[in-house]
């Protein structure tokens, strides 16, 4: 599959090894901060924004998109031991996963006014997860949300989006010394939704985290999941599936910051495109500092084009500036679901939509394995049933 | 008794200036419990009748019949025409990743059978076919034709001929590329499906190797686009003395 790039996509990837020319952080336009008068407003060539609609992100990243009272209703449900607050944006809690990395962002957490933080306490196992909903309710809203996972505990979080909105959010996970979190982030929203959000991760000494990030609805979703490390042995899995139809525009902006020794990352991504100006894009940037010796890690994404029409952009980049790491590698492909693979099915007399089914069905099958939520899983494979038949249609 | 019946076929491909004959009038009946090869140099239509007969986009038929039993082959969609019995093992079948063989191949036979078959019986079937053809049961497992070595991708193909039991065998080129075990293998697996009695097969290949394992019952020679010449086994051996040069400068080479 990976010699067989469709007509309109890029997998220009790239390795750097030793003293960065040009680092990571040094691409974007303007460095990380909280407040948004630090960064320009971008119009489009900028390194971070070059993929991007910007006239499709209805204002959220130039200062004229204002928050509207309907704008999402957030509702958490958590098992007993968990708390569950609505704080001021003078809460000591916030911001301590990293500043915003681009203006939407830095909007974001400019124009909140009430943040959620769920905390479990620590060396407390949950049984069930803790499902927290946003439901757009036609509006536009900043939203902030702190995870607080404390020392030895293990948790599930469900991050489920649903309905219409446009919103731009920062969503901050903070793990303890030998924590398991493991989140998973939906992105189902109807298809007018626009949604910019920031999803950093700070990782605790010997913590586990596991992201899963599944996006399937809106009109334009562009995400930055990052994992950032506190101190040594900590170990972070960063997976994603999309689902890109026509018209479309869904980015995943990864980055995962080694500057701790003896810590590990894992990312895998993987999208299925179809229809007319589907365009999926992946960014995925690792950056193993001088400091951070002994790392392992590895970043993949794999797409998969369904139809004519549909383009995807994957860059991963990998940057090392020390020799003294575990393993690095990275690996990126787009494939065509090809006529000769339906000619074979069909040959074997499995119908052409059935042939569709089970390619797209197989190619997601370890991702959704990932999940380990029956019912979120039973969700995903109904959606990607529904897409399927819509493009058969 | 299962008949496929061809009758001057014509067969066309699209080339770059316009659409290029490549069968020029084939006519042919394989019954069932018949062996049939069809022999003949590159280029000559041998790979071309086997993908027609399969129903792939890229060749249209430009004239002629195909019936299996009487039905029109040709009017079938490629699935049709599998369920309804056809079966083309494949030259260069292709990789269909995230797609396991296990999932495929019961996929695959319950789409030809109509219904999923048992699971405790077909577990059964598909690990004897396996040991039969000497696969690894891990082979399950993986990715259909995904880093499959050629012996492994010609085993699978055989290896679905046992389990879907079609009424006409199409074999293409299977012995391209097999050493000698696997080509016994292989042969073997052929041999199994053929004493049934329950297939017919097209046998089509370049060389008389695989005939010293699998025995037709009619030879056919293949130049131009049609068939040439028909015999019996004594055919196959004139050709491995002689070659295919007085058929080629007979009719030209097509290519």
């Amino acid at each position: 599959m990976a010699d067989n790039t469709p007509a309109g996509s890029t997998t220009d990837g790239a390795i750097q090894v030793g003293g960065p020319k040009q680092p990571i952080d040094a691409r974007v336009s303007a460095p990380a901060s909280y407040d948004v008068a630090d960064f320009p407003v971008p119009h489009g060539r900028e390194e971070e924004w070059r993929f991007t609609p910007l006239e499709r992100l209805r204002g959220l990243h130039d200062g004229t998109a204002v928050a509207t009272g309907a704008g999402v209703k957030v509702e958490v449900e958590a098992p007993e031991g968990v708390t569950v607050e609505t704080v001021g944006r003078d809460d000591a809690r916030l911001g301590k996963a990293g500043k915003p990395v681009d203006r939407v962002a830095a909007q974001a957490y400019s124009s909140f006014e009430k943040a959620s933080v769920v905390s479990i306490p620590k060396e407390t196992q949950l049984t069930e997860p803790v499902r927290i909903s946003v439901h757009g309710e036609g509006g536009v809203a900043f939203g902030h949300q702190v995870v607080e996972v404390g020392a030895f505990s293990e948790a599930v979080v469900v991050l489920d989006h649903t309905g219409d909105a446009t919103l731009a959010a920062n969503v901050e996970y903070l793990l303890g010394d030998g924590a398991k979190l493991t989140v998973v982030s939906v992105q189902d929203w109807d298809a007018s939704a626009v949604h910019a959000a920031q999803h950093t991760a700070l990782v605790g000494r010997d913590a586990s985290f596991k992201s899963v990030i599944v996006t399937f609805g809106g009109d334009l979703v562009r995400l930055h999941p990052r994992v950032v490390y506190g101190a040594p042995g900590g170990e972070a899995e960063l997976y994603g599936l999309y689902f890109t139809d026509r018209g479309q525009h869904q980015e995943h902006r990864l980055f995962v910051d080694h500057d701790t020794p003896h810590c590990r990352s894992n990312v895998a991504y993987k999208g299925a495109l179809q229809g007319k100006d589907a365009h999926a894009v992946w960014i995925g940037d690792v950056l193993i500092r001088a400091e951070a010796e002994g790392t392992d890690t590895y970043e993949l994404n794999r797409n998969l084009v369904l139809t004519d029409g549909a383009r995807v952009d994957s860059v991963p980049n990998l940057e090392i500036e020390t020799g003294e790491i575990v393993g690095a590698g990275h690996a990126s492909a787009t494939g065509r679901f090809e006529d000769e693979q339906l000619f074979y099915l069909m040959a074997r007399g499995i119908p052409a939509d059935e042939a569709r089914r089970l390619v797209v069905r197989g190619f997601f099958a370890e991702l959704v394995q990932q999940i380990g939520l029956p019912d979120v899983e039973e969700r995903l494979l109904a959606k990607i049933e529904a897409e399927l038949g819509a493009s058969v249609a | 008794m299962a008949t496929l019946e061809i009758h001057d076929l014509h067969v066309s491909v699209e080339a770059e200036n316009g659409p290029r004959e490549i069968l020029r009038g084939v006519d042919l009946t394989v019954k069932q419990g018949e062996t049939h090869a069809i022999m003949g140099p590159n280029g000559s239509g041998k790979s071309t009748l086997a993908y027609s007969l399969a129903g792939h986009p890229k060749y249209t038929i430009t004239g002629g019949t195909v019936t299996l039993d009487g039905e029109n082959v040709l009017e079938m969609s490629v699935d049709e025409r599998a369920r309804a019995g056809v079966f083309l093992a494949m030259q260069y079948p292709v990789e269909v990743p995230g797609v396991s063989v296990s999932n495929f191949l019961r996929t695959s036979a319950t789409a030809v059978r109509g219904e999923a078959p048992k699971l405790r019986t077909w577990v059964k079937e598909v690990k004897g076919a396996m040991e039969r053809l000497q696969m690894d049961p891990a082979f399950a497992e993986r990715n259909v034709n995904e880093g499959f070595s050629g012996g492994e991708k010609k085993r699978h193909e055989i290896l679905q001929l046992e389990l879907l039991k079609p009424k006409i065998a199409i074999l293409d080129e299977t012995d391209s590329g097999l050493d000698v075990d696997a080509l016994r293998i292989v042969s073997e697996g052929v041999n199994r499906v053929r004493e049934t009695g329950e297939v017919g097969t097209l046998l089509i290949t370049h060389y008389t190797r695989i005939l010293r394992y699998i025995k037709p019952d009619f030879v056919h020679v293949f130049a131009n686009g049609r068939i040439a010449e028909s015999g019996g086994a004594e055919l196959a051996d004139k050709l491995e003395e002689e070659g295919y040069e007085a058929y080629v400068t007979k009719g030209g080479v097509t290519a």
